[in-house]
């Protein structure tokens, strides 16, 4: 039995060994530029395809457009 | 001449912004809008970071004029910021920042207003930011294009990162415009000016 995680508020199943590139790819999220926090840690770019996501975490995945 | 410029702030503002350093990253459209009401409001002192000119199209949206056409932003901007406020203490880099300058030349504000134009420039700044100053804060934007949509303006808080726009308009689509560039200017600068007051409500 698996557990569970949040990630923007809403529940997601959790596997061992889930990482921040697993998340994005299985939520389909398409903007180029995000930030992700996990547990209130911001995880850099360079970082998702190996930074593991434990089980329960709370995951924010924070858009970010051009324009200034 | 600032006894009587603050007569009007909010009681017992004045004395705490007095002490405040706050970091502008980008003076375009968003900072040299936010360092306008930062000044206004009497935060004491401004570290600005452009490495950009003041061009014809800046002018529908960002805070110079005429007269400042080819003027290094920095420069333009710090002209009128002490034309608002001669006791204000500024900090101008003429430079295209890079991660490894933020800490050396943004390091020693109590908070950062991202205001960069490309999100690409925005992710890493707000990356280095929250990796180096967990705690402190960084009030960033994303979704500011076009006009209308005024409601669609929010805040986004995670920790001490905090993002202000609609987070989805596009500028290459919907092009840049005076107003919401500036509202979504003046709710990074609200917001910094309330955790620098120590407001509970952001």
């Amino acid at each position: 039995m698996s557990g569970t995680i949040t990630v923007n508020r809403e529940t997601m199943e959790w596997r061992p060994g889930m990482t921040v590139a697993d998340i994005l790819e299985e939520r389909r999220y398409t903007f180029k530029m995000l930030v992700i926090r996990v547990n209130g840690t911001l995880i850099k770019k360079d970082r998702w395809p190996d930074a593991a996501v434990p089980e329960g975490a709370d995951v924010q995945v924070l858009h970010l457009m051009s324009g200034g | 001449m600032n006894d009587d410029m603050f007569a009007r702030n909010v009681p017992g503002m004045t004395e705490r912004l007095q002490g405040a350093v706050v970091a502008v990253a980008g003076c375009g459209g968003l900072g040299s809008n936010a360092a306008v009401a930062l000044a206004r409001a009497g935060v004491g002192t401004l570290i600005l970071a452009d490495y950009d000119t003041v061009e014809p199209s800046n002018l529908n949206r960002q805070f110079f004029f005429r007269g400042d056409l080819g003027r290094t932003k920095t420069r333009a901007l710090a002209a009128h910021l002490r034309n608002i406020n001669p006791d204000i203490s500024l900090h101008l880099y003429q430079v295209r920042l890079t991660p490894d300058q933020v800490d050396p030349l943004l390091g020693r504000a109590d908070l950062l207003i991202e205001a960069f134009d490309r999100a690409e420039e925005k992710q890493w700044l707000i990356e280095t930011w929250c990796t180096l100053f967990p705690e402190k804060p960084v009030i960033a934007a994303s979704g500011l294009a076009g006009v209308g949509g005024t409601g669609a303006l929010r805040v986004q808080q995670s920790g001490a990162l905090y993002i202000c726009g609609d987070g989805v308009s596009d500028p290459e689509t919907e092009g840049l415009c005076s107003a919401r560039v500036a509202l979504t200017a003046n709710m990074q600068a609200n917001i910094a000016l309330a955790l620098l007051c120590g407001k509970q409500h952001i």
